[in-house]
């Protein structure tokens, strides 16, 4: 159809609001960037807007020599990789199972998991279970847990249902293979892209969490990255402040001034450490995981 | 109709018991992990003692539900959590909002990564995002005062004004969800048949009436089972967001149900009143989605059961 006048307006305005968008969705991120390789004192008086002032990597530096960092991300990458097979030991063969048709039970388990998404016993007593197993304060806690988002179930069956062609398994069964057989022989090799979208939800999931860490374990060399994280970004706020009330000679306050700019660049650089893996990891991923919240959104 | 006995279910199972195998870790877990809590809720109707254990505590009935209502605070925490949740409420169109946009783009190049851009701060945690809010409000440092202050405007104060934590709490979600949130009605318009489109557009219709009479109704079931999942949590803030930008100064419009929960549970100790807290919550949730439900059905007979 030929464009009229009225629909390259329309189109104009269209694209034009949406580069403004992208640009409120980026601008945020990118001025982590560049104000964690500015020089600190650019930063704080408000000379970065645009392009890096004054190349510094000292924000850089300090973060290389905070323990608590790297022992954060070290534990973090321990509970990402290991939760995250947990995670889908659970999920994926219990999605295979809920996704045959035929299966006697079916409508009861799948009701046993679709009540988790109403229900729950809330925090206290989620607390208190864990007490009495003896998970309170030791890295167990961050990775067992329910193990299955029940809309990760429901986007996995959904996938096995609409993507495994019946006819493959009637072959499979005419010559003799038994459920697990058709699983693995059938069903995984098949679903690259379901266990990857599964992998990326979950990994991001355990990546980012600081709720079960800050409920769950208080000793600090078990402290996942998010919760280092809050310690150096938000309870320790007043880095700036402190100065002010310092009444030092000149010489020692260019110092002490100059120590606090360098504490405040750090946490635009360790935003970047923390978040860079994710924001890196999920473009690659993403053709598949739009396809999976819309396999999983058809039956809504 | 065939009803079935015992027998088949011992057929079933033998002829099944891989499938039953495959998913049982999957139903022990979740049992452990999510029903045993449910069970436990009873607490909220007992003195909980750790030294006696659930069932050796004493039954106090609705104690801990009436102390929580005659709470002094018990009015500004509700007021607090309903005005979080109304005002997003009030930005629940915006992710239909963008959908539309996106899916009149015809360059697919240009979609694609506008798209791909506005998925990336859902990929950002909490803590960052509070961390950024923090950074960003800074009075005497942050960005956004230091833009006001290069465009002649005063320095203000956010983060430790209680008039501004609602806003903030709600427009940097906006920020963090905004791009997912579309995916959802993306996928709905996708599925409208490009000859409804055509034929609406050969019978004079412009880009925006398409929109108007053949999009939005297309993705109308979608709109209402979202907005029905939305107002069954018009009582749950999410509590690590609020923990997160909570300061002392801010308190007074910054306390809500779940952090609450946490100050008299985790913080003081007081296990069964907080429990009795949380379990309010979950039944005004439970009975929000079950009535939103019925007037959807009623209204446009979409529901989620």
């Amino acid at each position: 159809m030929p464009k009229s006048r009225t629909d390259r307006i329309f189109d104009t305005i269209n694209n034009l609001l949406l580069f403004l968008l992208t640009l409120a969705f980026i601008y945020p991120l990118y001025f982590i960037v560049i104000a964690s390789v500015s020089e600190p004192y650019a930063v704080a008086t408000g000379k970065v807007f645009y392009l890096p002032e004054g190349l510094s990597w000292d924000a850089y530096k300090n973060v290389f020599e905070n323990k608590q960092i790297w022992v954060g991300y070290r534990n973090t990458i321990f509970y990402t990789v290991l939760g995250t097979v947990y995670n889908l030991i659970l999920t994926i063969p219990a999605a295979y199972t809920l996704s045959k048709r035929k299966l006697p039970g079916r409508t009861i388990i799948m009701t046993f998991f679709f009540i988790t998404m109403y229900f729950g016993g809330g925090m206290i007593p989620a607390f208190l279970l864990r007490k009495s197993l003896n998970l309170i304060n030791t890295p167990w806690v961050l990775i067992i847990n329910s193990g299955v988002s029940c809309w990760n179930l429901i986007v996995t069956r959904q996938f096995f249902e609409n993507n495994i062609p019946d006819d493959l398994y009637e072959a499979a069964e005419i010559d003799g293979a038994s459920e697990l057989g058709m699983f693995f022989r059938i069903a995984l090799p098949l679903s690259g892209s379901i266990l990857a979208v599964m992998t990326l939800f979950y990994a991001v999931g355990h990546w980012n969490s600081y709720y079960s860490a800050l409920l769950y374990v208080n000793k600090q060399k078990y402290y996942p990255l998010q919760l280092v994280l809050r310690n150096i970004l938000i309870s320790n706020q007043n880095t700036m402040a402190t100065i002010d009330t310092l009444s030092i000679d000149a010489d020692a306050l260019a110092v002490a001034a100059q120590r606090a700019y360098i504490a405040e660049a750090m946490k635009y650089a360790v935003i970047f450490i923390a978040s860079a893996p994710l924001l890196i990891a999920y473009p690659f991923v993403q053709k598949y995981f739009v396809k999976g919240v819309m396999t999983g959104s058809i039956k809504g | 109709m065939i009803i079935p006995r015992k027998k088949n279910y011992k057929k079933a199972f033998r002829r099944y018991w891989q499938l039953y195998l495959m998913v049982l870790p999957a139903i022990i877990a979740v049992f452990i992990f999510h029903y045993i809590p449910i069970y436990g809720v009873q607490i909220a109707f007992r003195d909980y003692r750790p030294s006696k254990g659930i069932w050796g505590s004493a039954w106090v009935g609705l104690k801990y539900f009436i102390r929580f209502v005659n709470y002094p605070n018990f009015w500004r925490i509700i007021k607090n959590t309903l005005s979080i949740t109304l005002y997003s409420l009030t930005t629940f169109p915006l992710a239909i909002i963008l959908a539309l946009m996106l899916n009149e783009v015809r360059n697919v190049k240009y979609k694609k990564f506008v798209q791909m851009v506005s998925y990336a701060p859902h990929f950002v945690s909490t803590v960052v995002v509070c961390s950024m809010v923090m950074l960003f409000t800074n009075y005497s440092n942050g960005l956004f005062n230091n833009i006001r202050a290069a465009l002649g405007m005063d320095r203000i104060d956010i983060i430790t004004n209680p008039d501004f934590f609602v806003p903030i709490h709600v427009w940097s979600g906006v920020w963090q969800g905004l791009g997912w949130g579309t995916i959802i009605y993306i996928a709905a318009l996708s599925s409208i048949s490009t000859e409804m489109i055509e034929a609406a557009r050969i019978d004079g219709a412009s880009r925006l009436q398409v929109i108007w009479y053949v999009n939005i109704p297309c993705i109308l079931p979608t709109v209402v089972i979202m907005l029905i999942l939305r107002m069954g949590n018009l009582l749950s803030v999410g509590f690590e967001k609020i923990f997160l930008l909570q300061n002392s100064l801010n308190i007074s419009a910054s306390r809500v149900i779940s952090t609450y929960v946490y100050e008299v549970g985790i913080g003081g100790g007081q296990y069964s009143y907080s429990a009795a807290i949380g379990l309010f919550n979950n039944v005004i949730s439970v009975i929000m989605v079950v009535f939103t439900n019925m007037i959807a059905k009623k209204i446009s007979n979409v529901g989620l059961w």
